[in-house]
């Protein structure tokens, strides 16, 4: 009976979707050493979230406009470099969340700031669903036509520069689609817990892959194992969906880990 | 733009090119032209802005004063001074060699470099001097009109490095591109050079190899003959540790000279 209703299936869609375009993402953030920079675009998505409300936005549509806006303010702020890369989004990361905190509970806005945090998988309604594929179409699409140049950029920037590929709108295009990854992974596991998505398959897959596009497969492939066993985890046990399907991820990276330990 | 296209025209001139970055001078000065086929090395102590000035050249960097016109459609081949490359990142020598080059046969790419046995190596696991094949390589596979390269043989050890030299000889011969390279050691690239550009900070002097070695201002940056391989402390530095731009500015005592002439006269 439980397999007839269709939160179950929105959800399982959902997450499938997610984990789908965040492997190959995931991927740019391992190599490009991006987590903080995924922590900073998250975090500030409370933000995006409180905006919307006062604003009568859709949630993942102001998400997915704030997290633009802060993205490409972040791609200036690092071209000026007076402070560390580091430094200056740790500042950032953890004030936005904080910020984003504050004004939903001095707003008084109803919302529930537990499944804003950790995800609230279960209840993705059909418009989630859509504007969630529509977002990973984008994501896929742009990653597909991209995908030399994004590997160029990463491997040596002035060399990519030197050879024509223009890096300046290539670094612009991957922040557009990690804020767009952002906003519709807000749903599936929270704003705390998007990095982990993010990073985790990734950085499973590097020890199964030979090139690129193995990595950013089995990436997406491990992903969308991780929400499987999650959301499985989730029903069986009444455990929340976005934690346990991050906790699976855990679980998978750990299994590969003992795996190459034991060869 | 101006250039006509025609090949004796000079593929890169630079004009009255200055680099300011927080008050700081980096690159002042800088007036020089790169000719077809012809090789081009870049020397100087460290700090002197050799790299900079590279970056100048390629359009890196934007200057903050003078220009630097390229002819139009200018192919160039980088190598830059090192690949980082992350180590989660899976990658082959083969494929990176192909990455965005269309018709690139890594086994002739790899070959002209002497390095045929690394086509299924992993990017992350070359040494040093490997890689250095690796990204001369890939330079090279571009066709380029102008080879830009960044201390060629760093991480090479000696008995390589005139190998690597000689290489990039080799290169220009056969692809007939100007190549223009900075090293940190005149006497290695000698030979195999045409036109040496001492800089520091400004361009101290130039011309050709053996002629710059006897150069007063290349004496007074790098020491005598006699200990070709010391220069690294023969700059002179101020009290926070800084290069004192004193290139071309003889009135100073040189500390390298001093104690050569206390040896000569105790003998």
């Amino acid at each position: 009976m439980l397999l007839h209703s269709h939160f179950l299936w929105y959800a399982l869609a959902a997450g499938l979707l997610v984990a789908l375009v965040s492997g190959p993402l995931g991927c740019f953030a391992v190599w490009r050493r991006m987590a903080y920079f995924g922590d900073t675009l998250a975090h500030s998505a409370l933000l995006g979230v409180t905006l919307g409300f006062l604003l009568h936005i859709q949630p993942t549509l102001a998400v997915g406009a704030s997290s633009c806006l802060l993205a490409l303010m972040l791609v200036y702020l690092q071209r000026r470099q007076h402070l560390s890369v580091d430094t200056l989004l740790g500042i950032l990361s953890h004030s936005m969340l904080a910020l984003g905190i504050v004004t939903v509970s001095l707003l008084d806005i109803n919302v529930d700031l537990l499944s804003l945090l950790l995800g609230d998988l279960l209840a993705v309604s059909s418009q989630d669903l859509l504007l969630m594929l529509a977002a990973a179409a984008v994501i896929a699409l742009l990653l597909y036509w991209l995908w030399p140049k994004l590997l160029a950029f990463t491997l040596h920037e002035e060399l990519a520069a030197v050879e024509g590929v223009p890096v300046e709108k290539i670094r612009l295009a991957l922040m557009l689609m990690l804020a767009l990854l952002i906003a519709i992974a807000m749903k599936v596991v929270g704003v705390l817990l998007i990095t982990a998505l993010l990073i985790i398959p990734a950085a499973t897959a590097r020890r199964l892959s030979q090139t690129p596009e193995q990595m950013a497969g089995f990436a997406a492939l491990i992903g969308g194992i991780s929400v499987f066993l999650g959301l499985s985890a989730s029903v069986l046990w009444n455990t929340p969906a976005g934690p346990s399907i991050v906790l699976a991820a855990g679980g998978l990276f750990l299994c590969g880990q003992l795996r190459k330990a034991r060869d | 733009m101006e250039f006509p296209l025609n090949s004796s025209e000079p593929l890169i001139r630079a004009q009255g090119l200055g680099l300011e970055i927080a008050g700081r001078q980096l690159l002042r000065d800088i007036t020089l032209q790169l000719q077809p086929a012809e090789i081009v090395t870049v020397i100087g102590p460290n700090g002197a802005g050799k790299t900079t000035l590279l970056r100048l050249l390629l359009g890196l960097t934007r200057p903050t004063s003078g220009k630097v016109q390229r002819r139009p459609g200018l192919r160039m081949g980088y190598m830059p001074q090192r690949l980082q490359i992350d180590a989660t990142m899976p990658m082959t020598v083969g494929r990176f060699l192909q990455l965005g080059i269309e018709g690139v046969r890594v086994a002739d790419a790899l070959a002209r470099v002497g390095a045929p046995h690394l086509a299924q190596a992993r990017l992350a696991d070359l040494s040093g001097g490997e890689m250095q094949r690796v990204l001369l390589a890939r330079a090279a596979a571009r066709k380029p009109q102008l080879l830009v390269l960044d201390e060629p043989t760093q991480g090479v050890d000696l008995g390589g490095q005139s190998e690597v030299y000689q290489l990039i000889a080799q290169l220009r011969d056969e692809l007939q591109c100007g190549v223009l390279l900075v090293s940190h050691d005149l006497h290695l690239v000698m030979a195999a050079t045409d036109r040496v550009l001492c800089v520091n900070q400004h361009i101290c002097c130039h011309g050709h190899p053996e002629q710059v070695s006897r150069d007063p201002a290349y004496l007074e940056l790098f020491g005598d003959k006699l200990a070709p391989y010391t220069h690294q402390h023969n700059h002179h530095h101020d009290l926070s540790g800084e290069v004192v731009d004193d290139c071309c500015d003889h009135s100073h005592g040189h500390a390298h000279d001093n104690h050569n002439h206390g040896g000569n006269s105790a003998q």
